[in-house]
């Protein structure tokens, strides 16, 4: 689905070859700072590399319309951005950005009851800690319904009972709905445990690439 | 017509004696101001006096070549102030719209007022051309110069909110929309504001100039309500086509946040 080649990204990023399959969990590990958030933008079109190219379903990202991209490809970024406003307002702006139609209340209380999330819809966004804030924002991005969901370290603000949870139910959504996920983690545990493929990043290059026949 | 008292000299420098004591005061309670207390006044005096002469020349010889060169003048005048004015460096698209956006929306505006409202002849007519031009400009200015600010400060301030929605989707101009509606809001703001207040918490200048030089007050207030409207609608035509072309410099052909 996603195919890399001599794709270069200022000093950070150096990657010859590599395949991103499509309806698999694919994870994404290396240490702080190699270039996995990096990766992850130039995935989603948020920059655009120096030189080589990154394709989508064959087409170069370059040919694609951004929005249109990110509205298939949708990119859940490390720092989770709240916007002011309560929790439902934080639910429904990802649909209006997107241009999709809006959901009823009963909905979005299932969005976040899938990522354990137990707070009101009208609560001020703003009094959330900041591992709420993060699923709050995953929340969001489920209800965007996308093919593909590239998920920067969903899990890296919860405890690691909770990271389970959520790892699993994203794992099983995924499945289940036949969509592709690619997320970084800083667990090489999660990645083995949950993930078909395994990228791992070593200062800016891919020093491996493990696929498990699952 | 009431007769009007023609300032000396001497009394122009009694209102000197004021300027003194001023910077006196601020002497006295060591605030290291009075070197632009000072400045600022000379400036203005010879500015104004300045201006006077050459208001007098033109007033006795109209042409439209001489009245188009001063609106040149104050347009050029304008951007430059506005570009100087902004707190961090802006780009050069950027500084292009901040001209644009000045000499069409206040053209457009001026030529309005003066051709179909107040309906001077001939078109060039400096003595209604140039104070009018000057306020609309001037007001123009103002707005575009907080609009500029606020779009600059807000697009650096909030780029991960901007960058967020790009993620969810949006298109460029949803994810900036907030910070646009609020770089157009603060940039029309004063103007409104001081419509609210006019005639009641103070009399606009131009009105004052115009009774103290002994035109009636209804005259005075017919041209204030006109020149107001005027003013109004040039700030807001001017920042509105600056910020709606203005986002878009924050932004490249990939739908990508550039800063
Ligand atoms: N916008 C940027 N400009 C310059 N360098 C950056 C930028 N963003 C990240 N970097 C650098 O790129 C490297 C990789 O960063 P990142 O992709 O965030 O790594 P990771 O997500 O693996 O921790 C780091 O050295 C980081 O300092
Ligand atoms: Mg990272």
């Amino acid at each position: 689905m996603f195919s890399l080649n001599n794709v270069r990204f200022n000093n950070i990023l150096d990657i010859k070859h590599l395949k991103i399959p499509s309806n698999k969990v694919t994870c994404i590990v290396g240490e702080s700072g190699s270039g996995k958030s990096t990766l992850l933008r130039l995935l989603n079109n948020l920059i655009s590399c120096d030189s080589g190219e990154i394709s989508f379903n064959d087409r170069p990202l370059s040919t694609i319309n951004s929005v249109e991209l990110r509205r298939t490809i949708v990119m859940l970024p490390q720092q989770p951005v709240i916007f002011p406003g309560t929790v439902k307002d934080n639910l429904l702006i990802g649909l209006k950005f997107a241009e999709k139609p809006l959901v009823d209340e009963e909905k979005l209380r299932q969005i976040l009851r899938m990522v354990s999330l137990s707070k009101e819809l009208y609560e001020d966004s703003d009094k959330l800690s900041g591992g709420e804030k993060q699923r709050l924002a995953l929340a969001r991005v489920i209800l965007l319904d996308p093919e593909v969901f590239l998920l920067d370290e969903p899990s890296s603000a919860l405890d690691e009972e909770t990271e389970r949870i959520i790892v699993e139910m994203l794992v099983a959504y995924t499945k289940d709905t036949n969509k592709t996920l690619i997320m970084v983690t800083h667990s090489k545990k999660v990645a083995k445990d949950y993930s078909d493929n395994i990228i791992e990043i070593n200062q800016g290059k891919v020093v491996n690439y493990t696929e498990d026949q699952v | 017509m009431i007769s009007v008292i023609d300032l000396q000299l001497w009394q122009m420098i009694a209102a000197y004696v004021f300027v003194l004591v001023l910077m006196l005061i601020t002497k006295l309670k060591g605030i290291p101001r009075e070197k632009e207390i000072l400045i600022a006044s000379v400036r203005m005096t010879i500015q104004l006096i300045l201006t006077g002469y050459i208001l007098v020349y033109l007033f006795d010889a109209p042409s439209p070549l001489y009245t188009i060169l001063i609106l040149m003048i104050m347009e050029i005048f304008s951007v430059y102030n506005i570009i100087k004015r902004t707190k961090t460096a802006i780009s050069p698209k950027l500084k292009q719209i901040i001209a644009f956006s000045m000499i069409i929306g206040t053209v457009s505006c001026l030529l309005f007022f003066l051709l179909v409202v107040i309906q001077i002849s001939p078109w060039y007519d400096p003595q209604y051309f140039i104070p009018i031009a000057g306020m609309l400009i001037g007001n123009s200015m103002t707005g575009i110069s907080l609009g500029v600010n606020r779009l600059v400060d807000g697009m650096q301030k909030q780029k991960y909110l901007v960058e967020g929605a790009l993620m969810l989707g949006a298109t460029p101009r949803t994810a900036a929309k907030q910070i646009v509606d609020d770089a157009f809001d603060s940039a029309i703001l004063p103007t409104i504001n001081s419509m609210v207040g006019m005639g009641i918490v103070f009399l606009p200048g131009m009105m004052t100039g115009q009774i103290l030089s002994g035109i009636s007050p209804i005259t005075a207030i017919e041209y204030q309500i006109a020149v107001m409207l005027g003013i109004l609608g040039s700030v807001t035509l001017t920042v509105i086509l600056f910020v709606q072309l203005g986002y878009k410099t924050f932004f490249n052909e990939q739908q990508q946040l550039k800063i």
